[in-house]
């Protein structure tokens, strides 16, 4: 039963990742993005990685959405290709689900020889002590890319200076 | 199962690398990495079920998705400030304007 919900979403993720190319509309990829993103949420909940799945629900499914909502608001472009017409646009990414359906059955066909077990057994570490005993340095480039980020935004949408 | 996630990889990086080729839009540009991140993250996971660390592996998606976000708040406010310049998201008019 599990494998079951695990394909219909790995199928629907596949899907909304396809949608967020294939809609004209900006506004509407955005929100196929946050779809596949509650979609990679449950995929990775149902795969035993709980507490990053969280991070993604949060960060990439709400923060990283708002970004985009607001830069397209400040944008004021709902239209990606305003210049073209429909018909290129659409001959520019008819090719995709081609090209995805093509090596889908190439995968499948071939089915290359992933199906391994475990090559070493799993620790019994929790997430807790591996980020702060085992990758403490990490918790450091965090911090530091965080203050980067923080300061980089704070100098792009700085007012300028009337000289 | 595991054979499945290598087929849902590999056709997440498929779609975003064709997406981040074919358009021309900046806010799309930007799209096409977040899908290629979903396929990063979803190899994480992967490789961390595969191997039986999935603690590791937990710990360095953490780690994948805050490095994300901070780069889509900068590239984001990169955005804003060359459509502010330029009046355009479009990347050949906005070469055609800076020449």
């Amino acid at each position: 039963m599990n494998n079951t919900v695990l394909y219909i979403l790995f199928g629907l993720l596949v899907f909304s990742a396809l949608l967020t190319a294939m809609i004209k509309s900006t506004m509407k990829a955005v929100i196929a993005l946050a779809v596949a993103s509650v979609i990679l949420t449950i995929i990775m909940f149902l795969m035993g990685a709980p507490l990053a799945a969280v991070f993604e629900l949060s960060v990439a499914a709400g923060l990283i959405t708002a970004i985009f909502v607001s830069t397209i608001s400040l944008t004021g472009s709902t239209n990606s290709d305003q210049t073209e017409k429909n018909k290129k646009r659409l001959s520019r990414y008819i090719y995709l689900p081609i090209i995805i359906i093509i090596v889908a059955g190439i995968i499948l066909i071939t089915k290359p020889g992933l199906d391994f077990t475990s090559v070493t057994k799993a620790t019994e570490d929790t997430v807790q002590s591996t980020i702060w005993h085992l990758r403490n340095l990490d918790i450091a480039g965090q911090i530091m890319v965080i203050l980067a980020g923080v300061f980089g935004v704070v100098i792009l949408f700085k007012e300028r200076s009337k000289n | 199962m595991l054979s499945t996630i290598f087929l849902i990889v590999v056709l997440l990086y498929i779609i975003g690398f064709y997406y981040l080729i074919t358009t021309k839009n900046l806010i799309r540009i930007l799209i096409a990495l977040e899908v290629l991140t979903k396929g990063l993250i979803l190899t994480l996971i992967y490789v961390g079920q595969l191997t039986g660390q999935m603690a590791t592996a937990q710990s360095m998606v953490i780690t994948l998705i805050i490095i994300e976000v901070v780069i889509m708040a900068v590239a984001a406010g990169i955005i804003v400030n060359i459509f502010n310049h330029t009046d355009s998201l479009d990347v050949r008019e906005i070469f055609r304007k800076n020449k």
